[in-house]
């Protein structure tokens, strides 16, 4: 009877977890995720090509930020790239899509990737990852004179202005700091 | 110990300053083959201030709206205001050391200023003026 009773709690202790990490703020996800072996964030840049070819104009974004659908359509797409000439010869482009596809949200393990995909139907193909809506959800709380209207910012494209650790995949609440305002806790 | 670095530093350098004369010099040629004008640093140089119109942006561009008019300074990408290292060969070693990027950056850069390639002539006044900083 003993055991029964501490069985009942374990197994009641492990739902309520679960639970907490299914729906609960990121930041305490971060926290646990050893418990449930998947990492935390989203993962590294780690193709010194893609970092090279894409980084000399901005921050390098980590492919597991959106899913395959949206990268195959944006390398598709590289002499209009929002605006911007960005053309590659056939052989990196081919090499940067496939490092692209291959770690999006769509085929990664990290938590927030997971998360991304989620927040998608399976066939969304969004351009920018601000337009997605764990993207949105994430950031609704963030006034524009901090992003948009600050000058230090300018955009919400520029994830590594606040994220301070976004080049490590990192985006906890923990390591922010927003340029001219201080750290972020909401 | 520290004349051994020394050396090497030294031979580094050396063979980074040759190879980079080696590749402007190799596209020069390339470049004066297909266009059979005498590449003049000068012209280059008007070349990079003048701006141009394009529909979509009210802005006249050209390249200095970017790497600005000294290309010894840190330049600023027009949209996402990424710093852009500067492009002048005698304050940044790795610049004109590879005929890939080089080509690269004239494709992006020429469409996004000019709304078209550059000619073989264009660039080579670009190249003859950027080599010299």
């Amino acid at each position: 009877m003993k055991y029964f009773t501490l069985l009942v709690i374990a197994f009641t202790a492990l739902v309520l977890l679960s639970i907490q990490t299914s729906f609960g703020d990121e930041d305490q996800d971060d926290h646990h995720y050893a418990m449930f072996k998947r990492e935390p964030g989203v993962e590294p840049v780690k193709n010194p090509l893609y970092e090279q070819e894409c980084s000399s104009c901005h921050f390098a974004y980590p492919p597991g930020l959106l899913p395959e659908a949206s990268w195959r359509k944006i390398m598709t797409n590289l002499n209009d790239h929002f605006g911007e000439n960005a053309e590659l010869g056939d052989a990196d482009r081919l090499a940067i899509e496939e490092y692209l596809v291959n770690n999006s949200a769509t085929h990664s393990e990290f938590r927030r990737s997971k998360k991304i995909t989620r927040s998608l139907s399976p066939s969304a193909a969004p351009l920018r990852i601000t337009e997605l809506p764990y993207f949105k959800h994430e950031h609704d709380e963030i006034p524009s004179r901090l992003v948009k209207d600050n000058p230090k910012v300018g955009s919400f494209s520029q994830c590594d202005a606040c994220h301070q650790d976004a080049n490590k995949g990192y985006f906890s609440e923990n390591k922010i700091k927003i340029p001219g305002y201080g750290r972020w806790d909401d | 110990m520290k004349n051994s670095y020394l050396l090497m530093v030294l031979v580094l350098s050396t063979y980074a300053s040759v190879s980079s004369a080696d590749v402007v010099e190799q596209l020069l040629v390339e470049y004066s083959g297909q266009s059979n004008v005498e590449f003049d640093s000068n012209k280059g140089k008007t070349l990079w201030t003048k701006s141009y119109n394009d529909n979509k942006d009210p802005q006249a561009r050209s390249c200095a709206t970017c790497h600005t008019e000294n290309l010894a300074a840190v330049g600023k990408h027009a949209k996402t205001r990424k710093p852009i290292d500067p492009l002048a060969p005698s304050i940044n070693a790795e610049r004109l050391t590879d005929a890939k990027t080089i080509e690269k950056w004239f494709l992006r850069n020429c469409k996004w200023t000019m709304g078209r390639e550059c000619t073989a002539e264009e660039k080579g006044h670009f190249l003859k003026f950027i080599s010299a900083q």
